[in-house]
């Protein structure tokens, strides 16, 4: 039980927070939330900061520790988000650094960190969302290319992508239907590849349909083996569960106080229920940083890859981070009902968080059958 | 930063876990439920093994370890529902002579409740005008101070407890915040064995032609208590390390959660098994709820927090 950090970590803390300091002024102003094309020239442009800092390696290169003391430090000095990098560089980047070749690893990595390529995910079909080895998206080798058919939905960031981490299924007759899927990095200006954004109940158009009309990939895009893409899948949802939110913890706690202090102006504070319920909140986003430290030094012990216990994590947090946009609309009271307000528009995302990478039913099927070894069922 | 337990504090959980295997099984808490009283052999014993004196100086006899360690041993106390006032004896070692060894049971005033108050010794704080109540918990014999509920009131009204002003809510000083930090961590070891219980059951007990944990329901229902378990351990665990007071609040709050909701979540999977006096989950039940309002209760613990926002 040691939560202290090294001197050259806390060294790496110090030069990060100068250079916040130093840096997040001069930046241009945050872009309308609903424009995408908007959003992806400003988040590529804050990666491009980063990576010329020296920074922007710290998702997959960086020690965790680091990585956990780089994403909080940003969040406490309110620096942006990876927004439309979130594919590439917490998903497809560390897929790719773990299952992919040297030159896959040599073409793909420096691109997203240097903010000059944006990736979306193929993974969910409109018969395969919760049950995604379902997929039938397939892919017939021709050559030296993956013919591929078929149609993806919730396709995050299809609009703005250059690149897409695809599953599709290369062998249909496979003994099991996780055994028959490969995972692809397929390049969206391909032809036969047409995108139709979808509307979110938010207003934004952050993910897609895209339809696939026998799209050419190139064999060498490959990562992992044929058939194998499931357990590469696997590899890159551990991430996704188990680190993908880290820096959200740290700024639902911002929220928080910033929270606290808008209900002491306000007067909402004098309200007990309203206070406790804060203070409730705030207990559990500080034992949620904590779980965070357990899962990340499990990893560090383990080699990197984040266990299930990612899905405890994502269970109670996509939870509560829903429960603190209602407390906030309760201190805003009237405004909460105005799109112009803070917080609001984030309320309305929030509630995408039980059902996005994996909902709240898979997770809690995934920690009772491998975590507390209850048997497989319906 | 390792948030994982070392090899030391490995060894120390897992040699804990033997004695108390070894001398508080489950036939001996059945035994103790039957005719309550305070064991003063098995005392001496976890005196002898360290429990009361392990945050003690090595000069001074005792074992040289810290919080991290004590929460550890806590845990599974809670876990076993070890009875008897452990906070008291173990805060108390170094300062009443004969805490340290076992050879005296300490108990204090907490909340307005005095625990095992005629099995004790020594008593910390003033205990004029107690009266005995009925405990809820048939292992916790509980005493109840004067103007603290008297039954005169069925609800409390809202202006004579401390709830209503937050400036009236002071920080728990070092002692009164350990006390609540090893509180919650017997919580813990608590909503851990009632998880363990209910995933063991949900294995052997068939219905509709097989184990009830394949199904859906009860596995939800397991999965949602280890969550309780996992995010109020992590918070204990943190809080033990930071010594922070307003950390302490929130991993108490967490904890009561995690043991009272494990052990309803728990008596549910056992179904109509687990309303009975036979199965155990009552008497975790019924301690948690005890537990919960000693060290520090929730409303009180979510003040605390939301002052330090």
């Amino acid at each position: 039980m040691d939560l202290s950090c090294t001197d050259e970590e806390e060294e790496f803390r110090a030069r990060l927070r100068e250079w916040l300091a130093a840096t997040l002024p001069g930046l241009p102003e945050r872009p309308d939330p609903l424009d995408w094309p908007a959003r992806r020239a400003y988040d590529c442009g804050w990666q491009r900061r980063l990576y010329d800092a020296g920074y922007a390696d710290t998702h997959w290169d960086a020690s965790p520790t680091q990585r956990l003391i780089f994403l909080e430090e940003t969040e406490l000095a309110g620096a942006p988000y990876v927004g439309a990098n979130f594919v590439g560089l917490l998903h497809a980047g560390p897929t790719i650094a773990a299952e992919g070749t040297a030159a896959q690893r040599e073409r793909w990595l420096p691109p997203i960190l240097r903010g000059d390529e944006v990736w979306c995910q193929g993974f969910s079909e409109p018969d395969a969302g919760s049950d995604l080895a379902s997929l039938r998206t397939k892919a017939v080798r021709d050559g030296d290319a993956y013919v591929v058919t078929g149609q993806k939905i919730w396709t995050s960031h299809a609009e703005v992508a250059d690149w897409c981490e695809l599953l599709v299924r290369t062998d249909p007759d496979a003994p099991s239907k996780h055994k028959g899927i490969t995972w692809l990095a397929m390049p969206m200006d391909a032809p036969g590849i047409t995108v139709r954004p979808l509307r979110t109940l938010a207003g934004s158009t952050e993910f897609a349909e895209v339809f696939l009309d026998e799209v050419r990939v190139p064999v060498e895009n490959r990562v992992g083996e044929e058939n194998d893409g499931w357990r590469v899948t696997m590899v890159t949802l551990s991430f996704e569960r188990g680190t993908a939110f880290v820096g959200e913890v740290v700024a639902c706690r911002r929220l928080l106080g910033e929270l606290a202090r808008t209900a002491r102006k306000n007067g909402t504070w004098d309200d007990p229920v309203l206070r406790r319920r804060l203070g409730r909140l705030s207990a559990e986003f500080q034992a949620l940083w904590r779980i965070v430290q357990a899962n990340v030094s499990e990893a560090q012990a383990t080699g990197g890859v984040p266990g299930a216990g990612g899905s405890v994590f994502k269970l109670h947090y996509s939870h509560a981070r829903q429960e603190l946009y209602d407390a906030a609309a309760a201190v805003l009271g009237p405004d909460a009902l105005d799109l112009g307000r803070d917080w609001t528009l984030d309320r309305l995302s929030s509630l995408s968080y039980t059902i996005a990478a994996g909902t709240s039913q898979i997770q809690r099927n995934i920690v009772a059958e491998r975590i507390l070894g209850l048997p497989k069922g319906r | 930063m390792d948030f994982r337990l070392t090899e030391d504090q490995r060894a120390l959980r897992r040699g804990v876990r033997e004695l108390l295997a070894g001398r508080f099984d489950r036939e001996v808490l059945r035994g103790f439920v039957d005719a309550p009283s305070l064991d003063r052999g098995l005392w001496r014993e976890l005196g002898d093994a360290g429990f009361f004196s392990l945050r003690l100086p090595e000069a001074e006899g005792g074992v040289g370890l810290g919080l991290p360690e004590a929460v550890l041993v806590f845990e599974e106390a809670g876990r076993v529902l070890l009875p008897g006032p452990l906070v008291s004896t173990h805060l108390a070692a170094g300062a009443v002579p004969g805490a340290a060894d076992g050879s005296v049971v300490v108990t204090s005033v907490d909340e307005g409740l005095v625990p095992w108050l005629d099995e004790a010794d020594v008593v910390l704080g003033d205990v004029t005008g107690a009266v005995p109540v009925r405990s809820v918990d048939p292992l916790t014999p509980l005493h109840r101070l004067p103007g603290t509920g008297d039954g005169a009131h069925p609800y409390p009204p809202p202006r004579t407890s401390s709830w209503g002003d937050p400036r009236a809510e002071r920080l728990p000083t070092t002692g009164l915040a350990e006390a609540t930090l090893l509180t919650a961590a017997e919580q813990v070891g608590s909503a851990q064995a009632t998880t363990d219980m209910a995933v063991s059951y949900a294995h052997a007990r068939s219905q509709f032609g097989q184990v009830i944990g394949g199904f859906q329901a009860v596995k939800h229902l397991c999965a949602g208590m280890l969550v309780r378990v996992e995010l109020a351990r992590a918070a204990v665990w943190a809080a033990a390390v930071t010594g922070d007071p307003v950390e302490v609040a929130g991993a108490k709050l967490l904890a009561d959660d995690a043991a009272v909701g494990n052990a309803r979540d728990c008596l549910q999977v056992h179904g109509g098994m687990g309303f009975t006096w036979e199965a155990d989950v009552h008497l975790h039940l019924k301690r948690a709820w005890v537990r919960a309002e000693l060290g520090m209760t929730a409303a009180r613990a979510e003040e605390t927090v939301a002052a330090g926002l």
